[in-house]
C-alpha cells in the first residue's frame, strides 16, 4: 500500500506519516517513509511518502501507483495527483494556503478549476474542510488529527485505535483531548460521505 | 528487540552507540544533521562525549585527536562540509588512526538542500579513504558498526556515505544490541603522529598496501553480492539497488537478471567484480551522481583484458545529474533491455500557484533585508553578497537583497573581491551568526589587514536555524545542554581590529537603516549586528498579531508588496488581511505610510 501525503510546510504531513508508519509496524508490516527536510521548508511545498506491506523495495512511490493521496492543501493535492493510481482514493483538504506570489501578482490560485480537475481526475475523491473541523474540535492546529481520522475510515487495513494511539503518543498532554475530538470528527465526516 | 520506525540518520546514530563510540563531533548540514542530534541526546546516558564544532575542519581534527588516542570516534557532516575538512582528512589518512574513526558524510543528489551534487565516493577515492555506501537505514546501521571494525583493523579513517534517501527515509529497523566496550584510551608519545615529507613517503606506501588488502577483503564482504541469474546484468549501489529491484519487478524481468550490488566503491572489490564481468559481456550500471562503479569496471576490464559493452552514465543511458527514482530507473532499464513499459498521459493541469520556500512570518531576517535595501537606496547599484543559511532566501522578491551565494563565509570575502575588481562599487556583505563562527572570522581579518572598506551585516538570530536550531559558540549552550559563556560577537570583532561595530534590532527599522547608512559612510571596515532571535526558538514568544485599522487603510498594498510576509494577504480590490500566523514583529507597521497598522513590538 502506497500513500502520498502532501501539503505546505508546518501543516503536519511529517507527523502524519510517522503516525501511519509506526501504526503499520505495530501491525507487523514493513514500512518505508521518505520526506525532504531542510532548506527552510516553512511555507514551501512538502511531500511525505509512506509505503506499507511485505517485501518492500525503495522509499519512493512510482508515478500512478499510490493507493491513497492525503492532500493537506488543495493546490498541493493537484500538484501531486500524478502519483495516484486510477482506482486510488484522494482525501483532500479544501483549505487553501495562498502563497505570497499570488498577492505579488507573480502567480494565480484558480480554486474552482483546481477542484474541477480533482473531480474529473479521481474516482474516489473526498473533499473535506479539515481546518474547519479542527477548529470545531477546539484548535485549528489539529488538522493532522482530522486527516488521520478520515484516513482511518477510508483505509480498513490500518487499525483505527492504533492510529489514534500513535498520534496521541506524539502530542503533549494538554492537546490530547482536542486531537481525539478532531480525529473523531474526521472519521465521522468520511463515514457520512461514504454512507 | 521490537522493530521501530527509525530515520536513516537515527539508525546510523544507534549503530555508532552500539559500536561503542566514545567521542562524536559534527557541524550541522542537511541531510546529515539528525545523526549527531540523536547522538547528543544519548551522550549522557551512554557515557560518551558529543560536541557541535565550529566547522567541519575543526570537527574532524577534534575527532582525529581522539582517534589517535585510541577512542572510537564518529564525525558527521554534509558533503560540502568534507571540502572544508579536506586538509585533515588527507593528512590523517596517511598517518592513520589507532581507535576507529568513522566519518559519516551525507550526499544530496538532487540536490535538495545543497550547493553541489558532489559524490563523496569520488572524494574518498581521491583521499584514499575506504568508503561504504548504504542502501537503506537498516544497512546503514549495520555498516557503521562494520566501519569501526575496518577502521581499527587497517588503522585508517573510514567514510560511511548515505544519501538523502537513506538519511531521511524511515524504515522498520531492529535496534542493535548495545554492549559496553572497554578499550584503553591513552595517547602514546613517540608514535608516527608527525607528518613530515619522509614520513609521508613511507606512510603513502603503507597506505597503498592496506588499500590493496582491504580491496581483496571487500570481495567477500557481506555487503557486496551477486543476486539472481539470467541474461541481463545490472550493477548498482546505494538506494539505486532498491530502485533497480522494483523496476525489474515492474518490467517482469527480475527472474532473468543478475544484479551485482557493490557497497564498497573504494577500494573496489576487483575479484568479485571480475567474476561477474567475465560472465556478462553486456551490462548496465545504475548509480546516482558520478559514474564511480562504471569507471572502476571500465578500468578493471582494461586491466584484465575483457571486452565489455558497458552502459550507464557515459552513454547517457542513466541521467548524469539529479536524483534517481523508480520511474527513471525503470525507463533506463526498459530502454537498455528493449522492454516496453506502460505509460499514462496525465491530462494538463490547471495553473498551480508558485510556492517557494520563503522566510517565516515574523522572521527577523525579513526586517534586516528590508533595512539593507532601504539603506542602499531602492534603485542603487549596490551588490549584496549573501551566504549559506535561511537568509539565502533574501534573494526572493520582493526583498531581492542577495546577489551572490557561494559557500560558507564567502559573503565577506566575495565582497572584497568585487570591490577590488571594480573600485568604487558599493557592496554589502550579509551572513548569519553560526556562519560567521564557521568561516567568517578569517574574511573579516583579511579586510582589516588589507584595508578594505567592508560593510558587513551579521544576522544574529541566536541559532543555526536552517538545519533545525542547533546552538553555536555565540549561544552559550553546548550540544548536550550545558550552559557556558557565550562568545561575544562584538568582542571578537574588536579583537579583529574593527573600529565600527553597531548592534541594532532590525525590526526597529529607522535605527537599523540609519546604522547601515552610517556603516556605508564609515572610512574603513564596519559591521552592523542585527540582533533578534529566530521566531521559531522555543524561548521566543511571538506577540499577538498586528491589527489593521480599516478607517486609516488606503488600500495601497505596500504592506504586502514591500516585504512579502506570508501572514499578510490582500485580494484585489479589498483591504489587506492579517493571518493567524502573524507573530506581531511589527515590520509592516513601519512600512505603512498611513499609520494604519497597530500592535507589534515597536
Amino acid at each position: 500500500m502506497d500513500i502520498i501525503m502532501c501539503g505546505v510546510g508546518g501543516q503536519g504531513t511529517v507527523l502524519t506519516s510517522r503516525v501511519v508508519g509506526e501504526a503499520a509496524i505495530k501491525q507487523g508490516y514493513e514500512v518505508r517513509t521518505s520526506e525532504i527536510i531542510g532548506m527552510a521548508q516553512r511555507e514551501g511545498p512538502v511531500v511525505s511518502q509512506v509505503r506499507i506491506g511485505t517485501k518492500l523495495h525503495g522509499p519512493l512511490i512510482p508515478d500512478i501507483s499510490a493507493d491513497y493521496l492525503l492532500g493537506f492543501e488543495l493546490a498541493e493535492a493537484v500538484r501531486n495527483l500524478d502519483k495516484l493510481n486510477g482506482k486510488g482514493r484522494a482525501l483532500v483538504n479544501t483549505h487553501m494556503v495562498v502563497p505570497p506570489t499570488v498577492y505579488l501578482g507573480i502567480s494565480n490560485y484558480p480554486e474552482e478549476q483546481l477542484i474541477d480537475y480533482l473531480k474529473e481526475q479521481t474516482s474516489g475523491l473526498i473533499l473535506i474542510n479539515a481546518n474547519e473541523l479542527a477548529a470545531q474540535a477546539g484548535s485549528s492546529k489539529a488538522v493532522s488529527a482530522v486527516m488521520l481520522g478520515a484516513f482511518a475510515t477510508l483505509c480498513p487495513d490500518i487499525d483505527e485505535t492504533m492510529l489514534l494511539k500513535e498520534l496521541l503518543a506524539r502530542l503533549p498532554e494538554r492537546v490530547q483531548e482536542i486531537n481525539t475530538r478532531a480525529f473523531r470528527l474526521g472519521k465521522e465526516f468520511v463515514e457520512g460521505e461514504t454512507r | 528487540m521490537a522493530k521501530q520506525l527509525l530515520l536513516g540518520n537515527e539508525a546510523i546514530a544507534w549503530g555508532a552507540i552500539a559500536a561503542g563510540v566514545k567521542v562524536a563531533t559534527a557541524y550541522p548540514g542537511t541531510p546529515s544533521t539528525e545523526i549527531f542530534s540523536t547522538l547528543a541526546a544519548q551522550a549522557k546516558h551512554y557515557g560518551f562525549h558529543a560536541e557541535w564544532c565550529v566547522n567541519e575542519k575543526v570537527a574532524l581534527e577534534v575527532a582525529y585527536g581522539s582517534a589517535i588516542s585510541g577512542a572510537r570516534t564518529l564525525v558527521t557532516m554534509k558533503q560540502v562540509g568534507l571540502n572544508v575538512a579536506a586538509d585533515p582528512l588527507l593528512s590523517g589518512t596517511y598517518l592513520g588512526v589507532k581507535g576507529g574513526l568513522v566519518l559519516v558524510v551525507a550526499d544530496d543528489p538532487g540536490p535538495h538542500s545543497s550547493q553541489t551534487e558532489q559524490d563523496t565516493r569520488q572524494f574518498a577515492g581521491f583521499a584514499k579513504v575506504p568508503v561504504l555506501d548504504p542502501s537503506d537505514p537498516q544497512e546503514a546501521m549495520e555498516m557503521v558498526i562494520e566501519a569501526f571494525d575496518i577502521s581499527e583493523k587497517y588503522h585508517l579513517p573510514v567514510i560511511l556515505r548515505p544519501t538523502t534517501r537513506v538519511c531521511h527515509v524511515g524504515q522498520d529497523v531492529e535496534l542493535p544490541e548495545i554492549t559496553s566496550r572497554n578499550s584503553e584510551v591513552r595517547f602514546e608519545k613517540g608514535g608516527d603522529w608527525v607528518i613530515f615529507p619522509s614520513v609521508s613517503l613511507r606512510k603513502h606506501g603503507e597506505l597503498l598496501e592496506s588499500l590493496k588488502a582491504l580491496g581483496q577483503e571487500f570481495s567477500t564482504s557481506r555487503f557486496n553480492y551477486r543476486e539472481g541469474q539470467g541474461e541481463y546484468a545490472i550493477a548498482c549501489s546505494g538506494v539505486s539497488y532498491h530502485y533497480v529491484k522494483e523496476a525489474l519487478h515492474r518490467l517482469n524481468i527480475i527472474d532473468n537478471t543478475e544484479i551485482l550490488k557493490i557497497s564498497t566503491p573504494y577500494p573496489f572489490p576487483e575479484e568479485l567484480a571480475a567474476q561477474y564481468l567475465k560472465k556478462h559481456e553486456r551490462l548496465l550500471v545504475i548509480e546516482e551522481q558520478d559514474p564511480v562503479l562504471e569507471d572502476a569496471m571500465l578500468r578493471l576490464a582494461g586491466k584484465i583484458g575483457l571486452h565489455l559493452h558497458l552502459s550507464g552514465k557515459h552513454d547517457a543511458m542513466v541521467p548524469g545529474t539529479g536524483e534517481l527514482n523508480v520511474d527513471l530507473v525503470t525507463r533506463a532499464i526498459a530502454n537498455w533491455s528493449g522492454n516496453n513499459i506502460k505509460t499514462r498521459q496525465v491530462p494538463a493541469k490547471p495553473e498551480l500557484p508558485l510556492r517557494r520556500p520563503i522566510l517565516c512570518a515574523g522572521c527577523p531576517h525579513r526586517a534586516s533585508f528590508y533595512a539593507i535595501r532601504k539603506a542602499a537606496g531602492k534603485k542603487s547599484d549596490t551588490v549584496f553578497t549573501g551566504d549559506i543559511g535561511c537568509y539565502t532566501l533574501g534573494m526572493m522578491p520582493p526583498l531581492s537583497a542577495v546577489d551572490t551565494c557561494l559557500c560558507m563565509g564567502a559573503a565577506i570575502t566575495q565582497a572584497q573581491g568585487i570591490g577590488r575588481a571594480e573600485p568604487g562599487r558599493q557592496t554589502i556583505a550579509v551572513l548569519g551568526d553560526s556562519t560567521f563562527f564557521h568561516s567568517g572570522i578569517t574574511g573579516v581579518i583579511n579586510a582589516v589587514y588589507n584595508q578594505y572598506p567592508l560593510t558587513l551585516v551579521i544576522l544574529d538570530n541566536s541559532t543555526t536555524a536552517m538545519t533545525g536550531f542547533q546552538p553555536h559558540p555565540g549561544t552559550g549552550q553546548t550540544a548536550t545542554g550545558e550552559i557556558v559563556a557565550a562568545i561575544d560577537l562584538q568582542k571578537v570583532l574588536e579583537g579583529c581590529g574593527l573600529t565600527f561595530i553597531k548592534t541594532v534590532d532590525p525590526v526597529n527599522l529607522k535605527e537599523a537603516v540609519a546604522a547601515i547608512k552610517e556603516a556605508l559612510a564609515y572610512d574603513g571596515p564596519a559591521v552592523i549586528i542585527m540582533k533578534r532571535a529566530c521566531i521559531n526558538l522555543p524561548e521566543v514568544k511571538g506577540l499577538a498579531p498586528v491589527v489593521i485599522n480599516i478607517e486609516k487603510c488606503k488600500d495601497c498594498g505596500l504592506c504586502v508588496t514591500e516585504i512579502g510576509c506570508p501572514a499578510l494577504v490582500m485580494e484585489t480590490g479589498q483591504k489587506p488581511q492579517v493571518l493567524e500566523s502573524c507573530a506581531g514583529c511589527g515590520l509592516c507597521i513601519e512600512v505603512c505610510p498611513f499609520d494604519a497598522i497597530q500592535g507589534g513590538d515597536y
